[in-house]
């Protein structure tokens, strides 16, 4: 019912004008091999976050639209996992982790000198789009503390030197990727 | 460093996971081979059972009595979640370990399925690891060509099948039935007093929830038996290995596969080489954020759930984390505090209204705003947290609880000095993101 107040409204129509069909007849195929749709809603969310950069809000009525979900639904979801991001971010998202490990050893001045090296200030991204500095949660790295997560790949025992080079090496490559064990 | 038996982390390299050939070289996949074939479920779970085995996820539960809590007439699909979630903090042996040998989770969660007969499985696994999930996901499709899942199974009449579920990421999806609401794509809060997973779990069927380093035991158990692994621990009560963590100040840190019971002053200086430079030790967290703090008197004590239960602690995930005579507890209690604070769920009071007010205490502590009667009020707001629906705010309660039985001293000196005996200049970065 919701949808079609959407629908009526035309709230809609970015739909059509942003999705690329190939991509809608992926997820549509994906949530149809599941057993119940909704279970997919996590990695719905996370494939036009891809597509957008972010989820967006035309990007979450298309996730309700998919999973026969209400916005509203999907918008709690959304807003409640700290990896889905309902505001545009950068290309390399940096992850600080402020757990208590980090913390003993120096989160502090990573983050600040993140901050400082990129002009911005936490949750910020850096003007030329490229950079978003988030604390986050422990991120299971303690084993190399202090860390950061960026987009899937750890950078541990962070120092001054080792921050800069993590920028470097970030700049230099072509496209954010997950790096595979 | 005294040499102990390898079994979780056996097919350790220095720079990359085992591979399917190397698993199945080192005895992998003979467990299942031979259940499939020779066994009864019912004879998984009784090994399983004599084993001694308690859940490694921080609970510790009996993992024969939780598989053996599905009915046998219960109904069908039933599942099984291989919890991959690990955002305890100070907490990564289950990241070391999938990454060492990803086939022996998978061999231990088939396992766990066959004793309870399920179909479907899961492994849960959080955003940061996002490498691992890649990793399982390559790695089940080897599995599965090999005919280890599937229809028929090598065979037999058992079928299943285990796929990779992505968290979008928040601590509370490590409490059992908020990871069932978060895998049927609910918000993902607990639900209070049940219901018991064992007969209303994923989509009101019956659902197993392990940690996967408890499924990972699993294989060995069944080829070497159960008498052998309980012989692996030190402890009279304690069964197996475990992977202890061990980060803060020391000097490498890392995740050790020790007998079960090996004491605290050996993982801390012969496994992880002892303190930092400049270090002496203060206290410890045992088992991640959701332990109290321990001092310098435990220093001996055997980590198995028995002996720290014994003096009011809990082994949790085994994770330790060690603090030294520079760092502020109440700091370190503020931190700790902090990210409970944003990670509750917010569904029942205590937690929602109690842990920020936990924090704003310990924070005018900090800041050399601390009253003397801050202290009461805290020992009560602590009170409060086991009143919440689920282990969360208790588990919050406990560094809080911890600084005030063993260094209320430290907290006093706090409140007497108006500021943080720690800090050298008055500038206050936390001040700054409060």
């Amino acid at each position: 019912m919701i949808n079609d107040w959407i629908a009526a409204k035309g709230l809609h129509r970015g739909n059509q004008r942003m999705m690329p069909e190939g991509l809608r007849r992926e997820l549509e195929a994906q949530i149809k091999e599941a057993d119940h749709p909704r279970e997919c809603v996590v990695d719905v969310m996370y494939a036009l976050q891809k597509h957008y950069g972010y989820l967006s809000d035309d990007a979450v009525l298309e996730v309700a639209s998919l999973l026969g979900m209400t916005p509203l639904e999907v918008d709690e979801l959304a807003t409640f996992y700290d990896f889905i991001y309902r505001e545009p971010v950068g290309k390399y998202v940096i992850h600080a982790c402020d757990g208590v490990v980090c913390w003993m050893l120096g989160e502090e001045s990573v983050l600040e000198y993140l901050c400082r090296k990129l002009g911005v200030a936490v949750g910020e991204t850096t003007a030329d789009g490229l950079f978003t500095v988030l604390p986050t949660v422990c991120i299971g790295c303690c084993d190399h503390a202090p860390a950061v997560l960026v987009n899937g790949r750890f950078y541990g025992s962070l120092n001054p030197e080792r921050i800069d080079a993590m920028m470097e090496e970030l700049r230099r490559v072509p496209s954010p990727l997950v790096v595979d064990r | 460093m005294s040499m102990s038996v390898k079994v979780l982390l056996k097919n350790a390299r220095p720079d990359r996971p085992a591979t399917f050939e190397e698993y199945c070289r080192s005895g992998g996949y003979q467990a299942l081979r031979e259940a499939v074939k020779t066994m009864a479920p019912r004879d998984v779970i009784r090994q399983v059972n004599d084993s001694g085995l308690r859940g490694r996820g921080g609970a510790g539960f009996p993992a024969a009595l939780k598989w053996g809590g599905i009915p046998e007439g219960a109904p069908f699909p039933r599942y099984v979640v291989a919890n991959t979630d690990e955002m305890e903090p100070g907490t990564f042996k289950d990241r070391v370990l999938v990454g060492t040998d990803p086939h022996m989770v998978i061999e231990g969660t088939i396992l766990a399925a066959f004793a309870v007969s399920a179909q479907k499985g899961v492994f849960f696994i959080r955003p940061s690891y996002e490498m691992d999930a890649r990793l399982l996901e390559r790695e089940l499709q080897v599995a599965r060509a090999a005919g280890y899942l599937g229809k028929n199974i090598l065979g037999s009449d058992f079928s299943f099948d285990l796929v990779v579920h992505r968290s979008g990421g928040r601590y509370i999806c490590g409490e059992a039935t908020a990871q069932v609401n978060a895998i049927m794509g609910n918000r993902p809060h607990p639900i209070k007093g049940g219901p018991r997973m064992a007969e209303q779990g994923l989509w009101s069927r019956p659902t197993l929830v392990n940690n996967v380093e408890t499924l990972a035991c699993v294989p060995h158990i069944l080829t070497q038996g159960a008498d052998w692994f309980k012989s692996l621990a030190k402890t009279e009560t304690g069964a197996g290995t475990k992977l202890y963590g061990v980060s803060g100040k020391v000097k490498h840190p890392g995740c050790f596969e020790l007998p079960m019971g090996t004491r605290l002053s050996e993982i801390i200086e012969e496994a992880a080489g002892g303190m930092m430079r400049g270090s002496e030790f203060k206290a410890l967290l045992p088992g991640g954020a959701s332990t109290a703090f321990m001092p310098k008197q435990y220093y001996d004590l055997e980590m198995d759930f028995e002996p720290l239960k014994k003096c009011g602690h809990r082994l949790g995930t085994g994770s330790i984390v060690v603090f030294d005579h520079q760092t502020c507890l109440v700091a370190a209690a503020l931190n700790l505090t902090e990210f409970f604070v944003r990670e509750s769920c917010g569904l029942c009071t205590p937690c929602r209204e109690g842990l920020p007010q936990i924090r704003d205490l310990l924070w005018r502590i900090e800041n050399g705003q601390g009253r003397e009667e801050f202290i009461p009020m805290l020992r009560e707001m602590t009170g409060h947290m086991g009143h919440a629906y689920c282990a969360f705010a208790p588990g919050a309660a406990e560094p809080v609880e911890g600084l005030l039985r063993y260094f209320e001293e430290e907290v006093r000196e706090h409140i007497s000095q108006r500021k943080c005996p720690f800090r050298e200049h008055g500038t206050d970065h936390a001040q700054a993101r409060h």
